[in-house]
This record gives structure tokens, sequence and C-alpha cells, in this order.
């Protein structure tokens, strides 16, 4: 039987993570690679690299620790994060990413979702999109949260799915950074809409968070995180064990 | 010397950086003679099927693939490579495999129950059917990671694995020397690296 992933997060600015990280176990705790290579060693299922730099010589930088993070980490990594050209897709897939994350790109020209996914297959599209509620519907919003769109959200993810995104990630503005848990609602909405893995996001702020989101809503495939992990406040293997006593089927 | 096919398919990247890892030389290349040179034989692949079909034919490297196994040199086919040994593909059409394995590859629409995410995206357990070669080092329930909306049926002898997926999909097959993992080994963490030891290991015929 498949088992529910854990993905944790890292945002990643001129090559070095950006979030202060505390582990007793590392030294270079800002370096993508060793937390890449950490975070596997805990039970992560999957890794998201969130490329947050606004410079071409951080870009390359990016691409340069990706390499070095492919090499050593043979787990799935998704990156994100300023790609809104097929050569971005190019760019990071060259480099060791298995599956691209498209969010403000696809918004602005929506046919980079059909025609990636025609170029590289729909195994590596992953449609990533910022929800807010707004005057009682789901809204899209772009550049990271800041922009409402005005389009509904449950129709923009059915459509890019149709387009050929293999993956969704539902980030829930309105639970993200509240540590209440994440957006039951609002996850159950979109996993009744499509067919392809939904990755859930945005609210994580405890283990039990996590057990209450796979037992909520049975369809979701995956929890993804950042601070929490990182500052620890949540372990991997902890995490899976309570996961695994509550009946929920995970990697150990 | 691995040899892991380029024919224009897919991502390479991983599948090198983790042969590298377990002591393994590998080269990834189109050419030929170095294909029939090396000791193994890795047909990666991802996409679609017919596109796969199409470029392995234009690039001239299917009679290099023929030969490889008819040499009894390990082959591996891996995700779509693994798929592209059957004999046939019903994947948008109808389409003619390599043939070298039997079976054919179906989608999981219609065969799978309703509440299941097509694609199969994440971490199954494996279930052995036979002891092989591939699977020796590989415990039985070890999880490895799939990445699918098409599976092999109908593959007799040469089903090694399967993996639950609504069925029991099939994971790992071997025949002789011709070997497949629908999963991606270079992304399953320790469990994929056991998995391309035990590849690296293997006695050509």
């Amino acid at each position: 039987m498949i088992t529910k992933r854990i993905i944790p997060c890292l945002d990643v600015r001129d090559g070095r993570v950006v979030k202060g990280v505390n582990f007793a176990a590392l030294r270079d705790v800002d370096s993508p690679a060793a937390l890449a290579e950490y975070y596997t060693d805990c039970g992560a299922d999957e890794l998201v690299f969130y490329d947050i730099t606004a410079s071409a010589e951080g870009r390359a930088l990016f691409t340069d620790i990706l390499r070095e993070t492919a090499s050593r980490v043979f787990i799935p990594l998704t990156v994100g994060g300023g790609i809104n050209t097929l050569d971005d897709f190019g760019r990071v897939l060259k480099c060791g990413a298995d599956k691209v994350s498209v969010n403000s790109g696809a918004i602005k020209n929506p046919a980079l979702i059909g025609e990636a996914a025609l170029r590289y297959g729909s195994q590596c599209v992953v449609l990533s999109v910022d929800i807010k509620r707004v005057d009682g519907e789901f809204r899209v919003f772009s550049r990271g949260g800041r922009d409402d769109t005005g389009m509904e959200a449950l129709a923009w993810i059915e459509r890019g799915v149709a387009a050929g995104a293999g993956e969704v990630v539902v980030n829930s503005i309105d639970t993200d950074g509240v540590k209440g848990g994440f957006d039951l609602e609002l996850l159950d909405a979109v996993c009744s809409r499509v067919r392809v893995p939904v990755v859930a996001s945005g609210g994580a702020g405890s283990a039990e968070d996590f057990t209450r989101l796979f037992e909520s809503v049975p369809r979701v495939s995956a929890g993804l995180a950042a601070s929490i992990f990182h500052f620890g406040e949540v372990k991997i293997p902890e995490l899976k064990r309570k996961l695994r006593e509550n009946g929920i089927n995970v990697r150990l | 010397m691995v040899a892991i096919i380029d024919y224009g398919v897919g991502n390479l990247f991983s599948l090198r950086s983790s042969l590298a890892a377990i002591g393994a030389e590998s080269v990834v290349t189109g050419d030929a003679d170095e294909i029939l040179r090396a000791d193994r034989v890795i047909l990666p692949g991802v996409g679609a099927f017919a596109d796969a079909r199409r470029k392995l034919a234009e690039s001239g490297l299917e009679s290099a693939v023929y030969r490889c196994a008819d040499s009894g040199k390990p082959l591996l086919g891996i995700c779509l490579g693994m798929q592209l040994l059957f004999e046939r593909s019903y994947e948008f059409g109808e389409h003619r495999g390599l043939g070298l394995l039997r079976g054919e590859v179906v989608g999981m629409a219609g065969r799978i129950p309703p509440e299941l995410d097509i694609p199969q995206i994440g971490w199954n357990a494996l279930h052995k059917t036979k002891d092989s070669r591939i699977l020796s080092a590989t415990p039985e329930g070890a999880h490895v990671y799939f990445v699918h909306s098409f599976f092999a049926e109908r593959c007799g002898d040469s089903l090694a694995a399967t993996a639950e997926y609504g069925l029991e999909l099939t994971a790992a097959v071997e025949l002789e020397n011709v070997c497949g993992c629908q999963f991606h080994p270079e992304k399953s963490g320790g469990a994929g690296l056991d998995i391309l030891r035990a590849f690296c290991g293997m006695e050509g015929r």
C-alpha cells in the first residue's frame, strides 16, 4: 500500500538555506546539501527546494547547490521558485531536480503547464497554488501570496490538472504561519475535484496536525512543512512513528 | 562499466550519481559501440511510451538494446524503460514494444478503485513473488519510489515483485539477464541503492 509522504521544504537564497536551523548534529546548518542529507537520514520522503533568490548570480548558485544535493541525496527532489519558462524547467531538471513546481509563472502564462507536461512529462509538473478565502470563495493569490488574482482556486486547479499537472501543492494562506493545523476544509474541497496527488501545505504546528490531516482528508497524499522541521519542533522520525501508531501508513 | 542509454528521454543525472555513490563506473551514452562494450546496460525513460519508442528507434539504439539482451549482458529497464521491454503498450493507442519480455502495458484508469490517485506517486512496499538476482539484497516489504500511470501485466515468468495499489501492480521483473523496475531505484534512498548494487553484481549469461 502506498504510504503518506512527509516533505520538508527548504527556502534557499543565494545558495544558502534561509531560515535559521538549530540541529546539534549539524555544523554547517545553512548548507542545503547538508540539510538535505540530514532530512533524508531522518526519513523525509521527498524534499522541496524553494529558490527565493532575486538575482542572476543567486540563480547560478542555486543550480550549483542543486547539483551538489542531487549527487548526495537519492530521494525525490522538487524545485520551485522563479519558474516562468520552459527553459527554467530544463535548467533545474538538468541539475538533478525530479519535479518542478510552478506557481505565479503558470498564472501569468497558463500554457506553460501543458508545454512543460508535453516536453518533460506530467510526472514532473507540480502545480503549486497559494489560496486565501475572499468573499466566501477560495481565491488564487500570486507573487508569494501578495496579489489577489481574482481567480477561483478550485477551477484553476482543475484547469491546471487538465492541462497536465501531475501533482498539486495546496498552500493555504489562511492557515500558514498560524501553526493551528492544516486547512482541512480547503484540502477536502481540492481532493474532491482532482484525481492527481494533492500535497497539503500551510499550518502544521505539531505531529497531531499531520495525524488529523491524514485522518480527516484521507485523499491527501503528503504533508509539507518548513519551519517546524527546521526548528526541531517536530522531528520526522517521531512524527512518522506517531502516524504509524495512529494507523496511518508511512515509510519507516 | 555501466552504460546508461541516452536516447533523449529523461533526466539521467540522479541515475549517474546513484551509481557513483555505490562505486560503480558509468557512462551516459548514445553511442552503440560504447553501449556494446559496457559490462551492463541501463535503459532509462520517463514520459510517454510512443514518444520514447520512436526516439529509441530514431536514435538507432534499438538494435544495440537487442544485441545487449542477446549477448547475455545484464540489462535493466527503469520506469518507462522497463515498460519498453514488453510486447506492447496501450498508452494512448496501441504501440509495439521491444518484446524482450512477455506482457503488455496498460493504464490504471478504470482498473484501480476510483479513490486512488493517478498517477501513483510515492513510496510503496515491494512484495517479492519469486527469487530474483535484482532483488537479492532487498527485504520483503522494502519501500521504493514510484511515479507512473501505466503498468505491465501478464508478465508470466519474469514477474519478480509487485506493489499493492488497488491491484497487485508489477513492480520488478527479471528473466535471465533482462530485468526491470517500474519504480525508480535512483530515487529510493538506501533501498534503491541496494537494488542498483545487486544489478551491478549480476553476472552475464
